[in-house]
């Protein structure tokens, strides 16, 4: 397994210096054709979504809303946004991404830093330790046994503690670690620098781009997670957005299996709310894609 | 005040220093005094430590359970052996067969339909001429995947409701609605779907990297002994990335039974049940919903260990077949 610290150039394009046979012009096009036709797909819902999120419930029901919104208005967003348990779990959302993403990148920096020297006896064996939880997982049951015997149920801990380091995670830091060069951190510990002196003066302040990366995966999946509260949460002040949005959906789906229209939650609602809970990840998404791009570089297998 | 020696290879490889006190034989520091000369080190390795015991590991042990009956309020390791009975319990149960064949079905639909689409959108977007276009495409290509699955579900729900834009295509085309999530015949078309949309992107990434280690001058040659540009990503592209390939299936191998378990949570009612239930689910009715933890954690085991034994028979013969593989 080789890895790299230096992220290849995904968006480099092949030229040719011998002109091109016929066939192959034609699939050029076709091939162009058919990328732009998977974006728009891929988009689509996304298109589809704010339509609805700015139209009115009339509109919808009579399936009139597919790109544009229809009977353009804001006032779903005006609703949403005046309930009070709405905003509540959105700042729960808040506080358990930034606490989980804390707690994450301490443990796992630092145990990626240990696990990276080679002069650390059983390192194999720590390896093997974590990577084993790659594979083999506790499950469902076990797991929610312990946490509630813990007495995490109804607390942040249930949320932040149980999923503190993923271990792919864990694997992308610690090939980053390995590539440090080993001058810099033999200088330093000739100069006198202890290894907590290295680690937190020369490692890190060098290492900000992996950082940045593990920082936005954890964010991201933290802020994604819905199932470790839903399970553990049965106070709906302590439920995160997701959690809030997926007892719309449930609350919509049980009237409509039973045949009734008339007691859904409006699909302007739905939508409204979908918006503002993925509004935060597609403003910052542009400016961090390069980062994702390199973190899964960095761990990438190369044969 | 730390010594730094870095054996860089072989261990045995000891540091030319000549011997020092407190060595062992073969020039390596004793365990003792490792852990003595580096404690700052292994103080880094507490909490992880920890928190992998209690949290990974104890659940690991927790699947006693299996064969001990489970006494709430008492200890999670259960209270007293009951042997098989729990695993001849659910290989009785009729409903078991059933969510079990869901769980190949959709398993295997997961691994021959989804798996090799990030392949040939990759192979797609590396003949692509233009950077921006690139570019875009894969940026698009990339979001579903950092969309929290309750809003993939949402979207599923939305896109698929009688009102919504599949129905209106259908009926545009002259077609009759279909209510795609009262009729347990169309889940699995539906999961797919969803499925493809939020994994094909995010999953070219590892392949786009294997392309761009390809060397050029493999081409070159190619094109000197007059391949053409099919040949060329027969013999050339397709070899170059297959150790990714091989990898990346054996991963998908290994996630053959844990079929997507929230997305189906989300998505399903008991309407869907005959095709959309599957073994995680079941277990988590059962388990979390009526209680029976016991019964539950068997079917639990019983799939941890058949994905085990996936993942190791496919790496097994990845090694022997094509020579790479994860361990």
């Amino acid at each position: 397994m080789v890895t790299t610290t230096k992220t290849p150039d995904l968006n480099r394009v092949r030229t040719t210096t011998v002109s091109d046979s016929r066939g192959y012009r034609i699939f050029q096009v076709v091939n162009t054709t058919a990328l732009v036709l998977i974006a728009a797909l891929t988009l689509y819902p996304f298109v589809n979504l704010v339509a609805k999120a700015f139209s009115s419930e009339g509109f919808i029901v009579a399936g009139q809303v597919n790109l544009i919104p229809r009977g353009f208005n804001t006032t779903t967003f005006t609703a949403v946004m005046s309930d009070e348990m709405f905003w509540l779990n959105y700042r729960n959302t808040v506080v358990y991404t930034v606490v989980a993403t804390i707690i994450a990148m301490a443990l796992t920096t630092t145990f990626a830093y240990a696990l990276s020297r080679h002069e650390l006896r059983g390192r194999a064996f720590f390896i093997g330790i974590a990577v084993f939880t790659m594979f083999f997982n506790g499950g469902l049951i076990p797991n929610y046994l312990l946490i509630n015997a813990l007495g995490f149920k109804n607390t942040i801990w249930a949320i932040v503690i149980p999923n503190a380091i993923s271990i792919f995670n864990l694997l992308i830091m610690k090939s980053f670690f390995e590539n440090f060069p080993k001058d810099l951190e033999e200088a330093a510990a000739i100069d006198g620098l202890t290894t907590y002196g290295i680690f937190g003066r020369i490692v890190l302040p060098l290492s900000k781009a992996v950082i940045a990366t593990m920082v936005l995966f954890y964010a991201v999946s933290f802020w994604n997670n819905w199932f470790q509260a839903f399970l553990y949460m049965d106070r709906s002040d302590l439920y995160p957005v997701t959690v809030y949005l997926r007892n719309l959906l449930a609350a919509a789906t049980s009237t409509e299996s039973m045949g009734a229209d008339s007691a859904q939650i409006a699909a302007n609602v739905q939508a409204v709310t979908m918006v503002l809970t993925v509004l935060p990840i597609v403003c910052v998404y542009p400016f961090i894609q390069r980062y994702f791009v390199s973190g899964v570089m960095l761990g990438s297998v190369k044969g | 005040m730390a010594a730094l020696t870095t054996p860089e290879r072989a261990p045995a490889q000891a540091p030319p220093e000549g011997p020092r006190k407190g060595r062992r034989r073969d020039g390596r520091p004793s365990v003792w005094r490792s852990v003595k000369r580096d404690w700052r080190l292994y103080s880094f390795l507490v909490l992880p430590i920890v928190y992998l015991a209690i949290f990974k590991y104890t659940p690991m042990a927790g699947n006693i359970i299996a064969f001990r009956r489970f006494r709430p309020g008492g200890s999670i390791f259960g209270d007293e052996w009951v042997g098989l009975h729990y695993i001849e319990q659910f290989l009785n149960d009729p409903t078991f067969w059933r969510v079990f064949t869901n769980t190949l079905i959709l398993g295997s639909l997961t691994l021959i339909i989804v798996f090799p689409l990030p392949i040939i959108l990759a192979l797609m977007l590396n003949e692509v001429r233009t950077r921006f276009f690139k570019r875009f495409v894969q940026t698009v290509s990339y979001l579903p995947h950092f969309m929290s699955i309750v809003i993939v579900a949402g979207m599923v729900l939305q896109l698929t409701s009688l009102n919504g834009s599949i129905n209106q295509l259908i009926e545009a085309l002259g077609g009759e609605p279909v209510s795609f999530m009262q009729d347990a015949d169309w889940f699995r078309t539906v999961y797919i779907s969803s499925e493809i949309w939020q994994t094909v992107g995010w999953g070219t990434i590892l392949y786009l990297a294997a392309l761009t280690t390809i060397d050029d001058q493999l081409y070159e040659a190619a094109r000197i002994d007059g391949a053409g540009r099919w040949l060329q990503t027969w013999h050339i592209t397709l070899p170059g990335i297959r150790p990714t390939m091989m990898v990346l299936l054996i991963l998908n191998i290994g996630q053959f039974m844990a079929v997507g378990f929230e997305k189906i949570l989300l998505l399903y009612n008991p309407l869907l049940y005959p095709t959309a239930d599957v073994i995680a689910t079941y277990l988590y009715r059962v388990g979390i919903g009526s209680g029976s933890y016991s019964y539950s954690t068997a079917i639990g085991l019983f799939e941890a260990l058949i994905g085990v034994t996936l993942v190791l028979s496919a790496n097994a013969i990845s090694r022997r077949v094509s020579g790479s593989s994860l361990w």
